[in-house]
């Protein structure tokens, strides 16, 4: 829908030194954004999602590639200007508490948002909007005067998305805004999110393990892995037509609620090694794990190639009718516990 | 109203500036030593603050009459050997510790967290070079610095303040910048960055309200180590010169007699201790009522005694 | 039951806030047995966390436990004195914290942070502990344990810093661990690693395991026992059997109503509507009922106890047993209350109209 993307990632990369050695964070990883658009971020616990999320608001310095964000080069940017920028750019933090200063209260850090962007003319103005916002996330107005040890984890990850929210953005990046909420509330924020982009256009980088979630809020989902972009496409076309081994490896794990407990399936965990960032696998970073590894994914590495419209995949076999086998490590049974 | 608003902090009301400090009055009244630590320590502080005025005699003024007068209802703490009368001496003491104490602790506190902070956050050569001298102060023991110092400024009040309060900064320039290094680099920082806070907003808003609390233990913490370099340096004779008094000097020269006029070492020496032992249980007390979290810390500085923390010899 | 590894009666727990108070648990009663998983689920703020962490004598702020007992090894841990609770802490019992990032010493090296609690409890000698520290990064999950043996928290993914809690948590094969969310930050794939790891300990060890978690697929698949909890009070509890197909309580039955799973589409989302009490007074009537599509007078004016339905199988509701009935019809609809979009619209449009008021 949108003619110019807000939001253009080109080809970034960080790498971050861990004792004396190169641990490969993220790793040129590009993709375009348009106004009103989700991308849905997935992968693995420690394959960059957060550091990407980071990069792209230049909250961390990319090592190479670039980020134009409404038509400006952010790595081009005097601080000050930056500054005044990160009023149309804001981000949800993974660990809500962390992200919150344990000597302010929930009004006083929301309010220092806009305090800081210069937003409201008075302090009672701040406060009322504090207060709406408290109660659009779920929270009672009077919050305000809590401080963050005295909310539970879903409280404190809504006054975040809240002071994510009080800045009027354009673009959120939402890192895992929904893991510490209960499912109903879940339900009720991912409206709220939906609501504001269909009112405002704005765009959303939604970082989540929830996969549900990812395949219903974004218009686009990305696969990370070890820092590289191994699969994107439209969310439908990627929950039901996954290309990628680690894609489907991910979607099998997915844990269902069982409609009744005989219906139950066994806890299978993922064969092979761990992967390491500090280091990454020659060839394709997934052939130790991959089910479908033959020689040629030790050797070359398999490029994000177009599999069908819309529809790209880093492997060598994607575009083949390929089986979702898998090799299980260990697997669990129910009924070895109920033995026990 | 709104339908997005499931549960919430119930009953999140009342205006509450005061909240934390409320908080950490509750956990410190529990700790009943601390309590009492406190009492002691506002006695002394008041004693020393009206001592030159209530003190029956000045501490110069000798009564060669009443020389080694054991206690009595005029000499209540008896008279030493040209005698001074002993209750006067140890309220004048008083007054002098307390000025070269908190004297010298602020000034210590002053340098250290201004080094501190600006090594954390900044980083880079400022911070190795103010790293590499705070490993070199802690290299020498506190006390030998102190006596080069004395020795080479003199031995009256204000260059036993500087003698005891320029070595002590190292201390809190390691603590400020440890705490600001791991802040610097976490989400509340981060956070504040990206809603475009400057630096020096960082710093006013974010970073120092969070070191104040552990600034303020250790300002309990240093408050006895500097006492006690105090009464050491006047044990090896470099103390506050004659006749000024302090708790060192008394017990220095009660040592010599301690078998003929007993009274000379019983009543310093015992205040002197409780004076100690006062500022600790605050400390202690502090640390467990501010900072929670670094409980652990407190526990162990307790089962080592003072020593963990005060790094006095 | 008399075999019971920790057992929970009728917990009390408040905070003051200023002159007010909040009622953060209002009789929560559970327990756990060796070898048992014993899952919580229930909205958020409604006392999941402040249970478990009282019972472990870690409360924040001005917590009180106002009555109950925990038994644990035929103690009572409410009325253990401050010392007896931290040797069994991180011994006996193992905790995994909501927070990881919180939980854990900025200033302080991850390895450390690992061996320090071994060293404390004198599990084993300082090269033991160090070589189970790289065992255990290596178990969930972080590889180079090595390399990353001296890393800080800061330089941890969130996923990871959740894996070092729960390293530290098993360290000293604790008979009894309670799991706040331990595994939100985690993928899918990793998330069942972890699983596995802490089933494999159970076998082992019976260990007892409490697991706090919003994730229902989590709940489902590892617990043999679920408990829902609303406004600081127990709503059901069930054994996994009747959670799955029995659900008794409007408000389980809502909760399951809005799990999102992959291929939900925006117009099956349903919220359970309205708000939640205040919890500034202890509850007098069924907390749930503002917000129930079943509510009769009698809920707004009677306490529901905790009673039995089936076996091992209670819940809080005075209209259970017509929940049940329902069941198999359209209970979704009828008890989890009306659709999505129209919530949203109504939310979304408030929302935007406050976020575009810039000044
Ligand atoms: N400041 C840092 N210094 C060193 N390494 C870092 C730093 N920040 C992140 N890393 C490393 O970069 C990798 C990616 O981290 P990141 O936080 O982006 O992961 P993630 O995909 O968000 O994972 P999770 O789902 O667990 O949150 C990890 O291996 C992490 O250890
Ligand atoms: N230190 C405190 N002071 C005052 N109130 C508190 C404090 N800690 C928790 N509360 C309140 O107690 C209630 C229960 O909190 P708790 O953390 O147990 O919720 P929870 O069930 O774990 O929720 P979540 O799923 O969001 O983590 C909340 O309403 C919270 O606001
Ligand atoms: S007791 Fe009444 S109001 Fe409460 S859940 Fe049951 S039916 Fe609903
Ligand atoms: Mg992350
Ligand atoms: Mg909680």
């Amino acid at each position: 829908m949108p003619d110019e993307p807000i939001l253009k990632v080109d080809g970034v990369s960080k790498h971050f030194k861990v004792g004396g050695r190169t641990l490969r964070a993220v790793e040129r990883v590009s993709f375009d954004l348009g106004a009103g658009e989700t991308l849905g971020i997935v992968g693995e616990s420690g394959s960059g999602k957060s550091t990407l999320g980071r990069l792209v608001l230049r909250l961390l310095e990319a090592d190479e590639g670039r980020v134009v964000f409404q038509g400006e080069d952010l790595a081009k940017l005097a601080s000050n200007e930056l500054r005044s920028r990160r009023r149309d750019m804001q981000i949800i933090f993974q660990d809500p508490l962390a992200s919150l200063n344990p000597r302010m209260t929930v009004g006083a850090a929301i309010e220092d948002a806009m305090v800081v962007q210069k937003i409201g003319r008075s302090a009672s103005e701040r406060r009322h909007r504090t207060e709406g916002l408290l109660e659009r996330v779920g929270l009672q107005p009077s919050a305000v005067d809590a401080y963050p040890f005295e909310l539970s984890g879903g409280q404190q990850q809504r006054v975040g998305i809240a002071r994510a929210l009080s800045l009027g953005p354009k673009l959120v990046v939402c890192d895992e805004p929904l893991s510490a909420l209960d499912v109903s509330v879940q339900v009720q924020i991912i409206q709220l999110l939906q609501e504001l982009q269909r009112e405002l256009g704005i765009t959303y980088l939604f970082i989540s393990h929830n996969l549900g979630v990812v395949q219903l809020i974004s218009d686009t989902v990305v696969v990370l892995y070890l820092g590289e972009v191994v699969e994107q496409a439209g969310a439908d076309e990627l929950f039901e037509r996954p290309q990628h081994p680690y894609t489907q490896a991910l979607m099998r794990s997915v844990l269902k609620v069982p409609e009744e407990l005989e219906k139950r399936a066994p806890l299978v965990a993922l064969a092979g090694e761990m992967p390491s960032p500090l280091s990454p696998p020659s060839g394709c970073p997934y052939h130790p794990r991959c089910p479908l590894a033959m020689d040629r994914c030790k050797e070359e590495k398999p490029l994000l190639r177009t599999v069908s419209e819309g529809h790209m995949a880093a492997c060598h076999k994607a575009g083949e009718a390929v089986t979702m086998g898998s090799a299980p490590a260990v697997l669990v049974t129910p009924s070895e516990l109920a033995a026990s | 109203m709104a339908v997005v608003s499931a549960t919430v902090g119930p009953g999140v009301r009342v205006p509450r500036r005061h909240a934390q400090w409320w908080l950490a009055w509750r956990r410190y009244k529990r700790n009943k030593l601390a309590v009492a630590g406190a009492a002691c320590v506002a006695v002394y502080l008041v004693l020393g603050l009206i001592g030159p005025w209530v003190a029956p005699q000045n501490y110069a003024q000798a009564n060669f009459l009443y020389a080694n007068h054991p206690p009595s209802l005029r000499f209540p703490f008896g008279t030493d050997g040209l005698g001074h009368d002993m209750l006067s001496q140890v309220l004048w003491s008083m007054r002098n510790a307390i000025e070269i104490t908190f004297g010298a602790s602020l000034l210590s506190f002053a340098i250290g967290v201004t080094l501190g902070l600006w090594g954390g956050l900044r980083g880079g050569v400022a911070d190795m070079v103010i790293m590499r001298l705070v490993d070199f102060m802690f290299a020498i023991p506190q006390f030998f610095l102190s006596l080069f110092l004395v020795v080479a400024m003199g031995r009256t009040v204000w260059p036993i303040l500087l003698a005891i309060g320029i070595p002590g900064w190292a201390q809190y320039a390691r603590l400020v910048r440890g705490l600001v290094l791991g802040m610097r680099n976490g989400e509340m920082v981060e956070a504040a960055r990206a809603f475009g806070a400057s630096r020096a907003h960082i710093a006013r808003r974010y970073l120092l309200p969070n070191v104040s609390n552990s600034m303020l233990v250790q300002i309990a913490f240093g408050i006895p180590v500097d006492l006690t370099v105090m009464a050491g340096l006047s044990v090896v004779g470099l103390g506050l010169r004659p006749p000024l008094p302090s708790f060192g000097n008394m017990i220095a020269q009660a040592g010599a007699n301690v078998l003929g006029y007993p009274w000379l070492m019983y009543f310093p020496a015992a205040i002197f201790a409780v004076i100690l032992l006062s500022f600790l249980f605050v400390a202690d007390g502090l640390q467990e009522a501010l900072n929670p979290r670094a409980e652990d810390g407190g526990r162990r500085a307790r089962r080592f005694g003072f020593g963990a923390r005060g790094r006095l010899f | 039951m008399a075999d019971e590894l920790l057992s929970v009666e009728d917990l009390h727990v408040e905070f003051e806030r200023g002159d007010s108070k909040v009622y953060a648990v209002n009789g929560a009663s559970f327990s756990v047995g060796p070898g048992e998983t014993l899952g919580i689920v229930g909205e958020s703020g409604s006392g999941k966390s402040v249970s478990v962490l009282s019972v472990m004598g870690l409360l924040r702020g001005s917590g009180q436990v106002t009555g109950g007992t925990a038994m644990f090894m035929g103690k009572d841990l409410l009325k253990l004195r401050r010392r007896q609770l931290e040797d069994i802490r991180g011994r006996d019992i193992g905790m995994i914290f909501q927070d990881p990032m919180s939980s854990l010493n900025p200033t302080m090296r991850i390895g450390d942070q690992i061996m320090e609690g071994m060293l404390s409890h004198q599990y084993t000698s300082r090269k033991g502990a160090f070589n189970r520290t790289l065992q255990l990064l290596d178990e969930v999950g972080i590889p180079e344990g090595k390399a990353r043996f001296r890393s800080y928290p800061h330089e941890f993914s969130g996923g990871m810093r959740q894996r070092v809690m729960i390293a530290m948590a098993v360290a000293c094969e604790p008979q009894l661990l309670i799991a706040d969310e331990p595994t939100t930050a985690l993928d899918v794939t990793v998330q069942t690693q972890i699983l596995v790891l802490l089933r494999q300990l159970q076998l082992k060890g019976r260990m007892g395991i409490i697991l706090i978690t919003h994730d229902f697929g989590v709940a489902t698949n590892v617990c043999d026992r679920i408990i829902v909890m609303y406004a600081g009070k127990v709503m059901e509890s069930a054994p996994l059997v009747d959670f799955l197909a029995r659900p008794a309580h409007p408000y389980t039955v809502g909760l399951k109503g809005s799990v999102i799973e992959v291929g939900t589409k925006a117009h099956q989302l349903r919220a359970i509507p309205g708000m939640a009490t205040a919890l500034t007074e202890p509850p007098r009537a069924c907390p749930f009922a503002e917000r129930c599509q079943l509510a009769a007078d009698r809920c707004l004016e009677e306490l529901p106890p905790l009673r039995p339905l089936g076996l091992g199988h209670y819940v809080a509701c005075h209209r259970a047993e017509e929940v049940l009935a329902a069941a198999g019809t359209t209970v979704g609809a009828q008890v989890g209350g009306p659709v999505g979009g129209q919530v949203g619209g109504q939310v979304g449009g408030q929302v935007a109209q406050g976020v575009t008021a810039r000044a």
